[in-house]
C-alpha cells in the first residue's frame, strides 16, 4: 500500500473476531506493532503469535469486557501508556442477537445495543476527544448493511448498527477539521463463526476479502465503504424502494 | 447441497459439518462418528463422512512459532501449504515435501503422509514431522513424536484422519537459496527409457517426476516428458512473488467435451509442444510453475462435467516391469485414461506411517472420466493386477476399492485399527473395513 505510513502502531477492540484477525495480519505483514483487545486471554495469546509469527515486530495483548463502560478511561489509559503514537483505531467487535428474542426480552435488546452501540460510542467518544489535538488519526468501525435500513427479520441488530452508523458520520464531521479521519465499514454477509447457521449463497464474502477492503479504507483515511463494493449498488435499490411499498415485503 | 464435497465430485453425499475456530473447542456430543475435514483435496470418499459429521479445520489457521534459524515451522492444522509458503520462502525456507497442490492444510497432508517428486531423496512428509498434538474424543490430549507415543505417531501419519483430530503440528523445513528450481526435460519413448532416465536423475537430482502419454499406442506408446530439478539459486528479487490462478473454470464442463478424441488430440499437442520448446533443455522455473501447474488454474476438477471422474494411484515394485508395461497397454486400449498422467519413481526411505501408501516402486497417477460401469470394469482389472504385483493404491484418490484389496495393500491394517478413536469414522474406513 503505497500510501500507508511505515512502522504505525494500531489498536484493534475485537481482535479475536474472524475478520479483525485478517486485518491485523495484514498489519503484521506490513511491520506494524499491534495493541489487541478482547475478552479472552487465551484467544488473544493465540493471535498474537500468529502475528508475530507473520512479521509484526511487537503485539501487546490487553483483556476487556466492553460492556462495562466505567472501565473504558482506564483501559484508554493503559493502552496510551502501552504507546503514544497510535495512527489507527479499528472497531470489530459485536454481537448478532436473534430477532425473535429481542421482540420477547427487552434484556436482549438492550444488550445488543449496549455491546453494538453504546459501549463503541463511549470508546469513540473518550479517544476522540484525546485525538482531537493531534492530526493524522484513523477511527475505523465495522458497521453493517443492516444499518441502512429497517426491516422485520434483524430490526434491533440493524437499529444499532444504523444508529453507529449516524453517530459516525457526526464525529467525522467533527474531526475533519483536526485532519483526522472516520472510516465507515458496511459489510455484507460475510462466512465467519458469527454466521455459522446461516445457509450460504452468492453473496457471501470470505473474511479475508473484507479485511482487505477495510485495510486499503483504512489507508486512503475513506469515509463510508461497503464491502464487497457491490452492496453499495444493493443497498442504493433498498434504500429507495417507497416505504409504502417496503413494509409489505417479506425482509 | 453444501459446499463439504471431495475433489472428484463422487459421491454427491450431503455432509453436516461444524467449523471451529479455537484449538479448544469441544467435539459434538450427538453426531454419530466424526471425521476431520481440511481443504478437500482427497478425491474420494477417505474425507467424507456422511453418516455424522466433518469437523472443517480451516479456520484452524494460527501460526504458533517460526524457528528461522534453524527452520522449524509450528503451525494449528488448518493452516494450507500456500499459506506456510508465503511466510518461508521470502525467508530461504521450503516444504520439506510436497504434493502436486498447495491447496492442502496441514493436517490433511499428514493424515495421508503425503509425498513429492523428491521421495526417492526425502521419503514421505511424515518423515520430516517433528511433533503433533492428537485430540481424542475422550478429552485426552496426547502429544506425539517419533520419541513421544511413538505409536500414535505412526498410526496418525497416513491414518486418514481416524486417530484422531490434529490440533497442531511441527515441521522441519528445507533451506533453500531462492524460490527458483533449475530444471532438466528430457523426452522419452517407451518404459525402458524412462527407466533409465529415473535411475541416473534420482541419485543425482532432489527432485524427478515424468508426464506420461497414456491415450496413445503403437510408435507413441509410453511416451514422456521427464523431469528433473533441483533449488537453484537464481534471481533472488522475485522470490516472494505468490502467484494467485490466473484462470478458472467456472462451471462444470459438458461431459462430452471430454473424449477419446480430444484427449490424444491434447496429450500429442502437450507433448510435441513441450519436446519443441524445453526438452533437452535447462529452465529456471518458479516453484509454483514447478510443483503447482495445476493450481494455476482454479476448479480444474470441473472440466470432467457433473459427473466427476475417477483418480487412479499406485505404486509396484521396480521389479513388475511388465506389469506396468501391461497396465498401461489395457489404459491405452481402454480409450479411457485421461490428460496427465504422472509417473515416479519412489525411493526405499521408511516412512513411521503404519498406512502409509509411499513405498519403493513405480508409481502413477492418472484421471478417468466417469463413464460409469466400464470405467469402474478397467480400474477393477487394474487393481487386480496392481494385487498379483505386490503394489498398493493411494487411499485419497480412492472411492472404490474394496475392503479385501484395501486390507492387503496395507498389511499393518490390523494392528493400526486399534489406535483409532472410537468415535471417528468415514465413509471410506466403512467400506474398506467391511462395517
Amino acid at each position: 500500500m503505497e500510501d500507508k505510513p511505515k512502522n504505525e502502531t494500531i489498536v484493534i477492540f475485537g481482535a479475536t473476531s474472524a475478520v479483525a484477525q485478517k486485518l491485523a495480519q495484514l498489519h503484521a505483514q506490513a511491520g506494524d506493532t499491534l495493541i489487541l483487545v478482547a475478552r479472552n486471554k487465551d484467544r488473544l495469546n493465540t493471535v498474537a503469535s500468529d502475528l508475530l509469527t507473520r512479521g509484526s515486530p511487537q503485539v501487546d495483548c490487553l483483556t476487556s469486557d466492553f460492556d462495562i463502560i466505567q472501565d473504558h478511561p482506564s483501559l484508554l489509559k493503559i493502552i496510551e501508556e502501552k504507546s503514544s503514537n497510535i495512527s489507527k483505531y479499528y472497531f470489530f467487535y459485536g454481537i448478532l442477537p436473534d430477532q425473535k428474542e429481542c421482540e420477547a426480552s427487552w434484556e436482549v435488546t438492550h444488550k445488543a445495543l449496549m455491546t453494538n452501540l453504546l459501549s463503541v460510542m463511549s470508546l469513540l467518544t473518550n479517544i476522540a476527544n484525546r485525538i482531537e489535538k493531534e492530526t493524522n488519526r484513523g477511527l475505523i468501525v465495522v458497521s453493517s448493511v443492516a444499518g441502512d435500513r429497517g426491516r422485520q427479520s434483524n430490526y434491533i441488530y440493524g437499529t444499532s448498527k444504523g444508529a453507529l452508523t449516524i453517530f459516525l458520520q457526526g464525529l467525522r464531521n467533527r474531526l475533519h477539521k483536526s485532519n483526522c479521519t472516520v472510516t465507515t465499514i458496511k459489510p455484507g454477509f460475510i462466512d465467519t463463526p458469527m454466521t455459522q447457521d446461516f445457509k450460504k449463497g452468492a453473496l457471501w464474502a470470505t473474511p479475508e476479502k473484507v479485511a482487505q477492503d477495510i485495510y486499503k479504507a483504512a489507508c486512503k483515511g475513506k469515509n463510508e465503504v461497503y464491502s464487497p463494493s457491490f452492496w453499495m449498488v444493493i443497498m442504493l435499490v433498498i434504500k429507495n424502494i417507497p416505504e409504502t411499498i417496503f413494509k409489505r415485503l417479506n425482509l | 447441497m453444501n459446499n463439504y464435497r471431495s475433489w472428484a465430485y463422487i459421491p454427491p453425499l450431503e455432509q453436516k459439518a461444524v467449523r471451529p475456530s479455537w484449538l479448544d473447542f469441544k467435539f459434538e456430543k450427538d453426531a454419530k462418528s466424526l471425521l476431520p475435514y481440511g481443504n478437500a483435496r482427497s478425491y474420494g470418499d477417505s474425507c467424507l463422512n456422511s453418516e455424522g459429521l466433518v469437523i472443517d479445520n480451516r479456520s484452524l489457521d494460527h501460526f504458533i512459532e517460526f524457528d528461522t534459524e534453524k527452520g522449524i515451522l509450528r503451525c494449528e492444522s488448518g493452516t494450507t501449504f500456500s499459506d506456510i509458503l508465503a511466510l518461508i520462502v521470502p525467508q530461504d525456507w521450503f516444504l520439506p515435501v510436497t504434493p502436486g497442490t498447495k491447496f492442502v492444510t496441514l493436517g490433511g497432508t499428514i493424515a495421508n503422509d503425503v509425498h513429492g517428486k523428491n521421495h526417492h531423496q526425502d521419503g514421505s512428509l511424515g518423515r520430516h514431522i517433528r511433533y503433533f498434538e492428537l485430540k481424542r474424543s475422550d478429552g485426552k490430549k496426547i502429544l506425539c513424536s517419533p520419541n513421544e507415543n511413538p505409536e500414535y505417531f505412526n498410526a496418525t501419519i497416513g491414518g486418514l484422519g481416524l486417530t484422531g483430530f490434529i490440533s497442531w503440528a511441527e515441521i522441519q523445513l528445507l533451506k533453500i537459496p531462492s524460490a527458483f528450481i533449475k530444471v532438466e526435460t528430457t523426452a522419452f519413448h517407451g518404459l525402458d527409457e524412462f527407466y533409465e532416465l529415473s535411475e541416473k536423475a534420482n541419485s543425482k537430482h532432489r527432485y524427478s517426476v515424468a508426464w506420461l502419454d497414456c491415450a496413445s499406442g503403437g510408435k507413441q506408446f509410453a511416451r514422456g516428458l521427464f523431469m528433473s530439478g533441483d533449488h537453484a539459486n537464481y534471481d533472488r528479487k522475485e522470490k516472494s512473488a505468490i502467484r494467485e490462478p490466473k484462470i478458472s473454470i467456472p462451471f462444470n464442463f459438458p461431459q462430452k467435451v471430454i473424449n477419446r478424441y480430444t484427449i490424444r488430440a491434447f496429450n500429442a499437442l502437450y507433448f510435441n509442444k513441450n519436446k519443441l520448446v524445453s526438452a533437452g533443455k535447462t529452465t529456471y522455473q518458479h516453484y509454483d510453475s514447478f510443483f503447482y501447474p495445476l493450481d494455476g488454474i482454479g476448479n480444474w476438477n470441473r472440466i470432467y462435467g457433473s459427473q466427476g471422474f475417477y483418480q487412479y494411484q499406485f505404486v509396484i515394485p521396480s521389479s513388475e516391469r511388465s506389469t506396468m508395461e501391461h497396465i498401461l497397454n489395457k489404459i491405452v486400449d481402454s480409450g479411457l485414461g485421461s490428460f496427465l498422467a504422472v509417473l515416479k519413481e519412489f525411493g526405499n526411505l521408511p516412512s513411521p506411517g503404519m498406512l502409509s501408501f509411499p513405498r519403493p516402486g513405480i508409481c502413477l497417477a492418472l484421471d478417468f472420466a466417469n463413464r460409469g460401469e466400464i470405467t469402474l470394469k478397467l480400474i477393477e482389472e487394474l487393481d487386480q493386477l496392481v494385487m498379483e504385483a505386490g503394489g498398493a493404491v493411494y487411499p485419497a484418490k480412492d472411492i472404490r476399492m474394496s475392503s479385501k484389496a484395501f486390507q492387503q495393500y496395507f498389511p499393518n491394517y490390523e494392528e493400526f485399527k486399534t489406535f483409532i478413536d472410537p468415535r471417528f469414522s468415514s465413509d471410506f474406513w466403512r467400506r474398506v473395513s467391511g462395517r
